[in-house]
């Protein structure tokens, strides 16, 4: 059982005949039966059930299901934090040949009527009575919906509703109907055995940036087979483990933390509550990290305000090690030669700093981690790297199963996205946009022909949305959305994410958006980060009473020009990107929030919806104003509304003559 | 995985079915020197019951408290707890059987960390000494694991796994009143007293508090006896109210017959004494 060794996957024979899931439990469960399939810390300590648990417990919840007349090719929602019974569900689901709907947990009850209605769910498996609440509020608009089940019995004791029913009795339906039946179990076997590649293994409704969400169907050979070679990728095998903390709506964490999982028969690990995440990683030490960049923004934010705060021998040996790093850590992964006496100060430093704090972020045992979602600052990326932490980026989209590009070891860039995935063609349109062809392609949007007819072509290209380029190593850069990339007035390009991404490496600036398509010159709205400045303020005796207020204060806005003119500097070397400095810029007076429809549910900027609602602040932008006027909505966590207003002080900045071009390795030094 | 228990009642520990009286108070009166701060105060806490406490300020609702908690002890009046008659009341006494309690300003150990304080609300329950405890050895240990198992739950229940190990010191305002909820839980109380549960908490805290407050009431078997200023609050949560101004009750009733009385009205807006 414990021979295998971690680049060694499964054994490519019989891999034909493993084409779905189901199938893959059983022979995990045969295989490893004795090895974690998935951990959940409970009432402060690490749970396990082993893949042959984990199949009893799907066998007894699918038998269950079966009582309560769930057929093959009916939908079921799955709605909550990472759990195991929820991963569980995915499973039991599948093994009856009918179709699992994971809905992001945060969505209100609104956003959540329209996936369940638009998929025609059956059953809604939830986590607990916020979620029950929620689907219950709109219960009466889906005619389809039978049964809610649900995972945490707390509050929901008074609940009278007779479609109501707890996961472990469902289980129990189950395990009773194998007691009394004892062909029960050959039954689901029969099942599992009718299931085939071809067959819709999930539905993922995409956050999109613009519109109704679409439900994305996969097939269980795109998953499989996608899974199959990403495990090859980066020689994942059943003695790693990651941690599953994403959302389990989100097609990152169905690939790595279901489709991975099982083919590689990993460890999967859910954290005690979302708030623990980070010290429930350092528990476990996964071996396989995926975040977006913006948990690597945070991580690297909370530990530059913790050294801030920290004495003055810590915080000079951290700050001159540091150094270090960057001046030879990156080398050094990639396994370049590094001269004798970096390589001296490297290991002490590992030993005095990198290592201490790769414990404590829990990346200890991380062989490989990848981000992906939205492209990393290079200075970001590279400090992950420098402290020994194999860091990559991916490219991929929901309607890949994920993979489209990766960074094979070895050939790590900040800015690039990396080369094409295995089995996966890329080409270029003329107009910028990426195509790519691949086993992972969806088999199409449900109940939607025409946005599958736009995305998918019939030769099965699937167009990308994004604009990008190979560069000479053969690596694809990625700018910005098709879409949003445009010009100035004067014909300079103009690509809002590249200077955003630029500016939100800065630990103040949370968020920012930049507008200039089809004017003279570059804005930017701009959010600062709530934990740095707040800690900047704490340290500084500036009081305040919300975000608003600290928003306005004069330091802070001094604060953020400083770095907008630090950005602009850059900008002037760079040739394309030199007309695109930030003119006048305005810090906004709340926070971009997804509740409020300005952010998506991954937390990406909704461009468009944001140069509506606040266009009067844009138009003042460019109308030279020295300040505006806000009133905006704004929705709390429970659905009410409130109002939020103020003065909003507009700031001109200084603007640098472009450097005339150089070759570009110089440009990015 | 999970273990499916909700926190485990303790059914019918006391033999105060639900619904009958659990505590009463008859005439009692409280001074200090010549400050009367109760004047023949008569009610009583029905067992499974939330019972809220309220009027102005200085009505002499914390010296309530205090009473039934034994920290103070009335001049006057017979105290019933449980069927017994109550005489030379110390607060251990109460908390031993079975009254706990959390403070307008929350008294929780600053320095020590969200688990260590609500493990001293087991302190009551534990069996053995100093001694086997700092040896940490068999009996000892085991029954360290049973109360941590309790405090456990409780974490779980207050959802306030992630500080955990955080000292409470360093905690928000709204999170160290729900700790000290946690560790009047501990105890696992058959009445449990909060003064001011929702002081100075902004409107999600609250309607989290509200939540639960009224799970433990549900789930823990316990009665509750509150004092808040959060009008809404009170009217939402409690079975019953009575109501103090100058040390005298002037109302007792359901929350909507308070409401309309006309002595309280007087008594919230002002009248020439």
């Amino acid at each position: 059982m414990t021979g295998t060794s971690a680049s060694q996957t499964v054994a490519p024979a019989g891999d034909d005949a493993l084409d779905t899931i189901p199938k893959l439990l059983l022979r995990n469960a045969t295989t490893h039966a004795l090895r974690p399939a998935i951990r959940h810390k409970d009432f402060g300590i690490w749970q396990t059930w082993t893949w042959a648990q984990l199949c009893e417990e799907v066998r007894a919840l699918s038998i269950g299901l079966r009582k309560l007349h769930l057929k093959r090719g009916d939908t079921v929602a799955i709605i909550g934090d990472n759990r195991p019974r929820l991963y569980a569900t995915f499973a039991a689901v599948q093994c009856l040949g009918a179709i699992p709907v994971p809905v992001y947990q945060d969505s209100v009850a609104e956003e959540m009527a329209y996936v369940l209605e638009h998929a025609e769910v059956k059953i809604a498996v939830v986590e607990d009575q916020e979620q029950v609440d929620k689907v219950v509020s709109v219960a009466d608009r889906l005619p389809q919906l039978k049964k809610i089940i649900y995972d945490d019995p707390r509050g929901l004791k008074e609940y009278e509703a007779t479609n109501l029913h707890a996961f472990t009795d469902v289980q129990g339906l189950g395990r009773e109907e194998m007691h009394a039946n004892p062909g029960a179990e050959g039954w689901w076997l029969d099942e599992i055995g009718k299931g085939q590649g071809a067959d819709v293994s999930v539905m993922l409704y995409t956050s999109g940036t613009t519109g109704r969400p679409k439900g994305v169907m996969l097939t269980h050979a795109n998953i499989v087979v996608s899974a199959r070679n990403g495990n090859r990728f980066d020689g994942f095998g059943p003695d790693d483990t990651l941690l599953a903390y994403l959302p389990m709506a989100w097609v990152g964490d169905h690939l790595f933390s279901y489709g991975q999982a099982y083919t590689a028969a990993m460890c999967v690990c859910c954290p005690e509550s979302p708030e623990t995440v980070v010290e429930d990683r350092r528990e476990i030490g996964p071996t396989y990290f995926f975040a977006p960049p913006r948990v690597f923004e945070n991580l690297l934010t909370q530990i530059m305000v913790r050294m801030e705060d920290a004495g003055a021998i810590k915080r000079r040996m951290f700050h001159a090690f540091l150094g270090v790093a960057r001046r030879c850590g990156e080398d050094i992964l990639n396994g370049k030669r590094v001269g004798a006496a970096d390589r001296l100060l490297y290991g002490l430093g590992n030993f005095l700093v990198y290592a201490p704090l790769r414990n404590r972020m829990g990346f200890s045992r991380t062989r490989v981690a990848y981000t992906a979602g939205e492209a990393i600052g290079p200075e970001l990326f590279r400090f992950y790297r420098a402290l020994g932490i194999n860091l990559k980026q991916l490219y991929g989209q929901t309607e890949a199963s994920v993979y489209i590009t990766l960074q094979p070891d070895g050939e790590v860039y900040s800015d690039s996205v990396g080369k094409p995935g295995p089995d996966v063609e890329i080409k270029i349109a003329d107009s910028g946009e990426v195509l790519f062809r691949s086993p992972g392609v969806f088999l199409k949007y449900y109940k939607n022909e025409e946005a599958t007819r736009a995305a998918k072509t019939p030769e099965g290209w699937v167009h990308t949305g994004d604009a990008g380029f190979f560069d000479q190593r053969g690596h694809l850069k990625i700018i910005d959305r098709a879409k949003d990339v445009g010009r100035l007035n004067n014909g300079a390009l103009f690509a809002p994410k590249y200077l955003e991404n630029r500016l939100k490496f800065y630990p103040e600036v949370r968020e920012a958006v930049a507008f200039g398509q089809g004017e003279d010159f570059a804005t930017m709205l701009v959010n600062i980060d709530l934990i740095s400045v707040g800690n900047w303020a704490e340290r500084n005796g500036v009081a305040y009473a919300s975000y608003q207020e600290l928003a306005a204060h004069t330091q802070v806005i001094e604060m953020v020009r400083a770095r907008v003119d630090e950005m602009n500097k850059a900008l002037a070397q760079e040739p394309q990107m030199a007309a695109s400095q930030i003119r006048r810029f305005l810090i906004l007076h709340k926070e971009l929030d997804a509740d409020d429809g300005e952010l998506t549910r991954t937390l990406k900027v909704r461009r468009s919806f944001i140069s509506e609602r606040y266009a009067p602040l844009i138009k003042a932008l460019y109308d030279g104003s020295r300040s505006c006027h806000v009133a905006t909505e704004m929705t709390f966590e429970d659905g009410r509304k409130g109002v939020v207003e103020g003065e909003v002080a507009i700031i001109d900045m200084a603007v640098y003559p472009a450097r005339a071009p150089q070759p570009l390795r110089e440009a990015a030094e | 995985m999970k273990a499916d228990v909700e926190p485990r009642p303790v059914a019918g520990r006391s033999g105060v079915a639900p619904g009958e009286v659990l505590l009463s108070l008859e005439h009692v009166s409280l001074s200090f020197g010549g400050v009367r701060a109760l004047r023949d105060v008569s009610f009583d806490i029905r067992k499974g019951e939330i019972r809220a406490i309220i009027g102005p300020n200085g009505a002499g609702k914390t010296s309530m408290l205090n009473v039934i908690n034994g920290f103070y002890h009335p001049q006057e009046g017979v105290i019933t707890f449980k069927g017994k008659r109550r005489h030379d009341m110390r607060p251990y006494l109460a908390a031993s059987q079975g009254i706990a309690r959390t403070f307008q300003n929350v008294a929780l150990f600053k320095g020590m960390s969200t688990l260590d304080n609500i493990m001293t609300g087991r302190t009551l329950k534990m069996r053995r000494g100093i001694l086997a405890h700092m040896l940490h050895w068999g009996p000892a240990q085991r029954e360290e694991i049973r109360h941590r198992e309790a405090v456990e739950r409780i974490i779980d229940f207050l959802e306030i796994a992630h500080i955990r190990k955080v000292p409470v010191g360093k905690l928000p305002y709204g999170l160290q009143k729900r700790v000290e909820l946690g560790r009047a839980l501990a105890m696992e109380p058959e009445l449990l007293l909060l003064d001011e549960p929702m002081a100075g908490m902004n409107l999600e805290e609250k309607q989290d508090m509200s939540r639960f407050i009224l799970t433990v009431k549900d789930s823990f078997d316990t009665t509750i006896a509150l004092i808040e200023h959060d009008m809404g609050v009170v009217m939402d949560l409690s079975d019953r109210v009575v109501v103090l101004d100058y040390g005298r009750k002037i109302a007792d009733g359901s929350p909507a017959a308070v409401q309309v009385d006309q002595a309280v009205i007087d008594a919230y807006l002002g009248v020439a004494h």
